[in-house]
């Protein structure tokens, strides 16, 4: 394993939603790559752009924020307030050189646990196909 | 991050059986958890769910002076509660508990030549919630008092079945129906399969029961407008429709003596507006002041102000009763309420987007529901089946199954089964061969779905009865434009060839969907949908009444397509589970709630307007500014801590400083 070059990518998801969303899919056996470490949240609202640099920081090869789709936020319109937050994280990324396809939003509802597998195959994908963060590099 | 020197953890992993261990090495998770920073005790388990595996918990926080305990399991989603009270029962805080999801998010996704892989981000979920376990703190449920009063949206059967339950168990109850009168659906049928017993006959009790119940206050003609509050504290705005036609109670209540709507009807017969009654799909007429039917509970006329022209013949008629007021208008209203009960139920999909049947464009193709009014004695025909075109009897009738349920092919058809129109459809066959003698029923079918108790038995009696059932679905129907007759093509699968057959009539068991405005109404309750449309439960299985908003439950088709036992059974169960909080008088609620760091606000007042709840205000404290959390409004979303500019809001367990712990601990940790 040491040789071959596996993504780290960091999820920070809300408990409604996309865990729930997350769990469903594991009860339904739909496979998925484990290329991805979920953190779990009560409400993407609670994302702090600080969480997602920070991941990048550390040199996560990509991240993910997944919560309610919009309407259906547990908390009524934390979703829409954290994806606000997104359009600015993804316009930081671009000023700074780093490809803002590492980072993505998505709606996941507790009910769409094949939407889960296939949110994290996309982001797994993409981030293979960007390659290791440059970040990592600048560090060395 | 500082590592808190003085955090002892416990980390114990579960094999869960085969379920974690069969995809990842659960010895080697657990033996790499001893080597992290502040694990002081690690163990592997077969289940530790099981009362051996909580009482392992319980003494290693004695035996090894545990500050946190980290479990590696199922999901906290499942078995959260039961180890948060292992860790208390322990002599822990119960918060000083978190869990790593090593199953639903890692074994039962990795399963297939992934065994290192996913023995590899166990160890990165071990980790991740070790590092936050480390800076997990003592936190103290808030319990709250529950208002003794519970509301049922929906007065369809399910809902008047749960208002009557929950009013019956002396809890004050709001049952809210947005039309004039309660009964729903079941109050439209004419005999309920497979007992063939008249629907109104077995219905109307129960209608007459909750209207006259002393804890129901019976709210027809209102509708939710606004949802605040949290469980045992709901704060539910009603719309109080203006219906123009004063109850003798509201008449005393305006000082007119003996006045009051007592339901004489002597309004309707001078009326000179006349429109289509929804109730009977416009089969029937109405006036511009109406009751659908005649046995409506409450039994009190409504004046529809789209169609009054306010000519005030009505208020003549209605004379010393003074209960007409054509210039009433909406008024919102609200109630406080503990736990609430939705029962909106369904309607039928638009059945005339599917164009190959041609409902709408064929006068005598009908849905179900309009062949329920038109076989029913108190319907618009006095329960004479008779063709839409020409008013005769019908010689020949077809019933489509599935029209537009199990079907895949997108625009209004749905994917699942209606689950009930094999049934009704039966006994619809039944019901034309046991009325019009010599009539033939066609049943054109993909299967007969008869489960329930005496369903097949029911089943079997009407194919002796003499229906003939042709397996297929019917690619189109076309009318003979001189008779109004319809020719049916299907093809006979069991015989394997096209069929044309020329019927009378056609009635199609259209696909039902939930009741229009439910969407809206579910969000307002925080209530999620699943991928089909309908409300979601808590779980399918073990929490079918339930929902994910604390205090919200679920009642009939609401929730999914479920014929009328089971829509009772439901409604019972959600009465039962309603009924829990307001008996048991407080519950508690998870602690997560904003606090300010008064040091750190600059008093900026950004977070105020971010908060959904309002539950933040700016105050003067030591002669600043600064935000100030008021607990009982907070429901602990976090919107306002992800956004501070200065980090001054503290999100209890979910601290920004537990967060990055989790984050660092996985990208930095473990090379």
């Amino acid at each position: 394993m040491a040789d071959e070059w596996n993504p780290k990518i960091q999820a920070i998801i809300c408990n409604w939603c996309s865990y729930a969303g997350a769990d469903l899919a594991g009860g339904a056996r739909i496979q998925y790559p484990p290329d991805v470490r979920a953190v779990r949240v009560m409400c993407t609202g609670r994302v702090d752009m600080l969480f997602i640099l920070k991941a990048f920081v550390d040199g996560a090869d990509g991240v993910l924020v997944s919560g309610c789709h919009f309407g259906d936020c547990h908390y009524l319109e934390g979703n829409y307030k954290a994806a606000k937050r997104m359009f600015m994280i993804k316009s930081l990324m671009k000023n700074i050189g780093l490809d803002d396809k590492r980072f993505r939003m998505t709606f996941v509802s507790a009910s769409e646990g094949a939407k889960w597998g296939k949110v994290m195959e996309d982001v797994s994908n993409k981030v293979r196909e960007l390659g290791p963060s440059p970040i990592k590099e600048f560090q060395k | 991050m500082a590592e808190n020197p003085e955090a002892r953890i416990g980390v114990f992993v579960c094999h869960c059986g085969t379920n974690i261990a069969g995809s990842l090495d659960v010895k080697d998770v657990a033996e790499y958890a001893k080597t992290l920073p502040n694990v002081a005790y690690s163990a592997e388990y077969q289940y530790m769910c099981s009362t051996p595996g909580q009482n392992m918990i319980k003494e290693a926080i004695d035996k090894h002076k545990l500050t946190g305990i980290v479990v590696a399991a199922c999901s906290p989603r499942l078995h959260e509660p039961t180890f948060r009270i292992s860790t208390k029962e322990g002599g822990l805080n119960m918060f000083r508990f978190e869990m790593a999801n090593i199953r639903e998010q890692n074994s039962w996704v990795h399963m297939h030549g992934m065994h290192d892989e996913a023995t590899q981000k166990a160890k990165d979920q071990v980790r991740m919630a070790v590092a936050k376990a480390v800076y997990l703190e003592d936190l103290v449920p808030k319990s709250v008092p529950v208002e003794k009063a519970a509301m049922v949206v929906g007065a369809g059967v399910g809902g008047i079945q749960a208002a009557l339950d929950l009013a019956s168990a002396g809890i004050k109850t709001y049952l809210v129906e947005r039309t004039p009168t309660i009964g729903g659906r079941m109050s439209q049928l004419d005999k309920t399969f497979p007992t063939l017993d008249c629907s109104q006959c077995i219905l109307a009790p129960k209608m007459v029961d909750a209207g006259r119940h002393p804890n129901i206050e019976l709210l027809s003609y209102h509708e939710v407008e606004t949802v605040e509050g949290y469980i045992g504290n709901f704060e539910v705005t009603l719309r109080k429709k203006a219906r123009g036609v004063m109850n003798p109670v509201e008449a005393a209540a305006k000082g007119i003596v003996g006045g009051g709507c007592n339901g004489c009807g002597d309004c309707t017969a001078v009326c000179p507006v006349i429109k289509p009654n929804p109730f009977e799909f416009g089969m029937a007429p109405r006036k511009a002041i109406y009751i659908y039917h005649a046995q409506v509970v409450p039994l009190i006329y409504t004046v529809d102000f789209e169609s009054c022209v306010k000519c005030g013949l009505c208020v003549d008629a209605c004379g010393e009763k003074k209960a007409i007021d054509l210039e009433m208008q909406d008024e919102l209203v609200k109630y406080k309420i503990g736990t609430v009960i939705l029962a909106t139920g369904f309607d039928f999909i638009n059945i005339e987007e599917k164009k190959e049947w041609g409902y709408k464009r064929f006068d005598n193709v009908i849905h179900s529901l309009e062949f329920e009014r038109l076989i029913c004695a108190s319907g618009p025909t006095g329960g004479h089946l008779i063709r839409p075109s020409d008013g005769k009897t019908p010689t020949s009738v077809g019933f489509v199954l599935c029209a537009g349920s199990r079907d895949n092919t997108g625009g209004v058809a749905k994917a699942y089964c209606s689950r009930f129109c094999c049934m009704y459809s039966l006994k619809h066959a039944h019901q034309i061969m046991e009325k019009i003698p010599g009539c033939k029923a066609y049943i054109f079918y993909m299967d007969i779905r008869s489960f329930g108790k005496a369903y097949e038995e029911f089943y079997y009696r009407i194919q002796h009865e003499g229906c003939k059932f042709i397996r297929g679905r019917v690619a189109n129907i076309l009318e003979d434009p001189d008779t109004k007759n319809l020719h049916v093509f299907t093809e006979d699968t069991l015989l394997g060839r096209p069929v044309d057959i020329e019927l009378d009539m056609v009635v199609l068991a259209s696909a039902i969907q939930p009741r229009d405005g439910a969407n809206e109404l579910r969000k307002k309750f925080g209530v999620s949908a699943s991928q089909d449309g309908w409300m979601l439960e808590a779980h399918p299985k073990l929490n079918p009444c339930g929902t994910t908003t604390a205090g919200v439950f679920l009642a009939g088709v609401c929730q999914g397509p479920k014929d009328i036992p089971d829509t009772v059974a439901q409604a019972e169960g959600a009465a039962s589970a309603a009924s829990i909080p307001i008996h048991m008088g407080e519950v508690e609620l998870e602690p997560y709630f904003a606090q300010c760091v008064e040091d750190l606000c600059a008093g900026c007042g950004m977070c105020v307007n971010l908060c959904p709840y309002g539950a933040l205000a700016l105050t003067e404290s030591n002669g600043r500014t600064v935000m100030k959390v008021t607990e009982a409004k907070c429901k602990g979303c976090g919107t306002c801590g992800g956004f501070c500019p200065g980090g001054a809001i503290k999100m209890q367990h979910f601290t920004t400083p537990q967060i990055v712990a989790q984050i660092d601990a996985f990208l930095l940790g473990g090379q």
